[in-house]
């Protein structure tokens, strides 16, 4: 079974380099996104780039106050949508376990992988068909549909940790079923729930492909969540892959607010969490 | 005896609990519907689609949406499907033994006070938005891999069809290799939490009889925790294949199936995320779009199903389960 000392040890130093090796090989490109985005991003952040709407392509000046009021709130809408259903769904989960459940649970994870830009297209036929328009409520919907699968893995894996002695503690008590989940269940589940709601939405601001073909872009603030909307994500990318340094360099400015948002936000819950690690979703 | 009180409290306590319970219910529907809606929305987009062009579709090569002669559009969805699987095997040629590495890392060699860190910064890895890769694909990698690593490669293994011609950096490659800085953090957190679930009475087993670490990993973890790292292989080729934006953004956009990988190309999310606000009235071009879409919800419904399927079982072959 082993073979000679030193080809065991000189194999299980290869082992321990080559491992390590793996981690840090991937820390790289996320030291390199950091910088080129601090380095880059930094030189045209001013008042102006916070107070005013969106130059055209290839133009100056301007900045992003309607991508950053377009992802608020499109996130906003989802949010309304994604939280209540997705707690509650994983509240039944755990509640209600059973044949269909089960199924819930395996059709939730399915949805996790559907690729994003699909969601995309379904929202476009669902709502941007039918109301004959691109809109901020379409965005905000697609985002909601990402959301949904998310809150509820998370807030059923939170409430699966509390000891069923807990549950049981307060149904002995005579406390009803309905009491014993929101009162017992829920407050001692409260902070993995939390932390999984607080990455969801994380998650959904940095979506760009399901508001493509649904809450389009725009040029300009929104008078109205029929309007089609700007947003970060999409900014990004139209004036990422322009073909103007001055538009690279807004685009750069526009990827610093929103990594300072995303990457804040799992900062802050991950810390308060004791970095303890998530179920991958 | 119950009282009168008691009893009323009794039905309240069940009225109560009836509502919640309905409640959860109507929300726990919310996820089928969101499931069948994806269905319908693609099959019934379609439609016009696959009666025009049948199977032919998936094996077509020409994508000309709106030929010069005003005749039929004819769409073949090859390209795209061959950029989408070629650009996926790039990614899981270095995205595997990385992940590997990295969830052996995490789980075996890792000092307790590194552990959870290095977990952390892999995780924030993941949380970086899919756009932001792009753009430092498009802005960064792009030139990085033309101006160093493609032309080495040209240069030294350039007698392979799949290494030879001119490169600008856009292509198969570079869009593989950010594909897999994107998957990795995935994969490794997947193959982690497998590897969490081998007993320790397996290692231990292992250490008893003189092993070493690797040879404790060989003997005693991989073959445990094999079919769950096959299932974060799958997983993350689901991924790998419908993301969207940083390909996108790198791979080049032109329709077209050659053996080099530095050459422009094409994945299914891609020429949707391209195509699909201009088709302007076309609607067999639309309909295609749409049944581009149903291939790629499709392979990806299928990839994770078997991903999952295969993690679920892990549960009963002992061990603590996996919370994947």
């Amino acid at each position: 079974m082993f073979s000679s000392m030193s080809a065991r040890r000189f194999s299980n130093r290869l082992f321990i380099i080559l491992a390590t090796l793996a981690f840090l090989i991937a820390l790289v490109p996320l030291g390199s996104i950091l910088y080129q985005t601090i380095a880059v991003g930094s030189t045209v952040l001013n008042t102006d780039f916070f107070t005013q709407i969106t130059p055209p392509i290839g133009g100056s000046g301007g900045g992003i106050l309607n991508a950053i009021e377009g992802s608020l709130v499109m996130v906003g809408i989802a949010s309304l949508i994604g939280i209540p259903i997705g707690l509650f769904t994983g509240a039944y989960l755990s509640e209600y376990p059973g044949r269909l459940a089960n199924n819930v649970r395996l059709v939730a994870e399915v949805l996790t992988g559907v690729p994003s830009i699909v969601t995309g297209i379904v929202v476009y036929v669902v709502v941007v068909a039918t109301l004959h328009r691109f809109s901020a409520l379409a965005g905000g919907i697609a985002l909601s549909f990402m959301m949904i699968p998310i809150v509820t893995i998370s807030t059923h894996e939170s409430l699966r940790l509390v000891p069923s002695s807990i549950r049981e503690g307060g149904l002995s008590l005579g406390i009803s079923r309905s009491k014993t989940l929101v009162y017992i269940l829920v407050s001692t589940a409260k902070s993995g729930i939390i932390t999984g709601i607080a990455l969801s939405v994380a998650r959904i601001m940095g979506e760009t492909a399901p508001l493509l073909f649904t809450a389009l872009g725009s040029q300009w603030l929104m008078t109205s969540v029929f309007d089609p909307a700007a947003s970060m994500t999409v900014l990004i990318y139209e004036f990422g892959t322009a073909p103007y340094p001055s538009s690279h360099a807004f685009a750069w400015g526009a990827a610093l607010i929103l990594l300072l948002l995303v990457l804040g936000l799992n900062v802050v819950v991950r810390i308060a969490s004791r970095l303890k690690p998530t179920v991958p979703i | 005896m119950q009282t009168e009180i008691e009893k009323t409290r009794a039905r309240q306590r069940a009225r109560h609990h009836d509502f919640l319970r309905a409640i959860l219910i109507i929300a726990a529907f919310a996820i089928p519907i969101i499931a069948a809606l994806t269905f319908y929305a693609l099959l019934n987009g379609s439609l016009d689609s696959i009666q025009a062009f049948g199977f032919g579709f998936l094996t077509g090569t020409a994508w000309v949406p709106n030929p010069p002669n005003g005749g039929p559009p004819i769409l073949g969805a090859l390209p795209a499907i061959y950029g989408s699987v070629v650009t996926t095997l790039i990614s899981l040629l270095f995205a595997v033994p990385i992940s590997l590495g990295i969830a052996l890392f995490q789980s075996e060699l890792a000092p307790r006070r590194l552990r959870l860190p290095s977990i952390f910064l892999v995780e924030l890895l993941a949380a970086i938005p899919s756009v932001v890769y792009g753009l430092w694909g498009i802005l960064f990698l792009v030139p990085f891999m033309s101006t160093y690593i493609d032309p080495g490669l040209i240069g030294s293994l350039g007698f392979i069809p799949i290494f030879a011609g001119e490169t600008n950096g856009l292509g198969m490659f570079t869009a593989g290799v950010i594909l897999a800085i994107m998957i990795i953090p995935y994969g490794a957190a997947v193959m982690r939490e497998v590897i969490a679930a081998v007993p320790r009475s397996q290692r231990e087993a292992c250490i008893a009889l003189g092993g070493t670490t690797v040879e404790t990993v060989r003997i005693a973890v991989i073959p445990y925790a094999s079919t769950g790292i096959i299932a974060a292989v799958v997983l993350a080729m689901g991924r790998a294949i419908g993301e969207t934006m940083a390909v996108t953004m790198v791979i080049g956009n032109v329709a077209r199936i050659s053996p080099s990988l530095f050459l422009p190309s094409e994945t299914i999310p891609s020429v949707i995320a391209n195509e699909f606000t201009e088709v302007a009235g076309n609607n067999i071009y639309l309909a295609a779009l749409f049944e581009l879409g149903l291939i790629l919800f499709a392979i990806a419904f299928l990839m994770n199903l078997i991903g999952r399927v295969l993690i679920s079982r892990l549960t009963f072959h002992g061990g603590t389960s996996v919370n994947v």
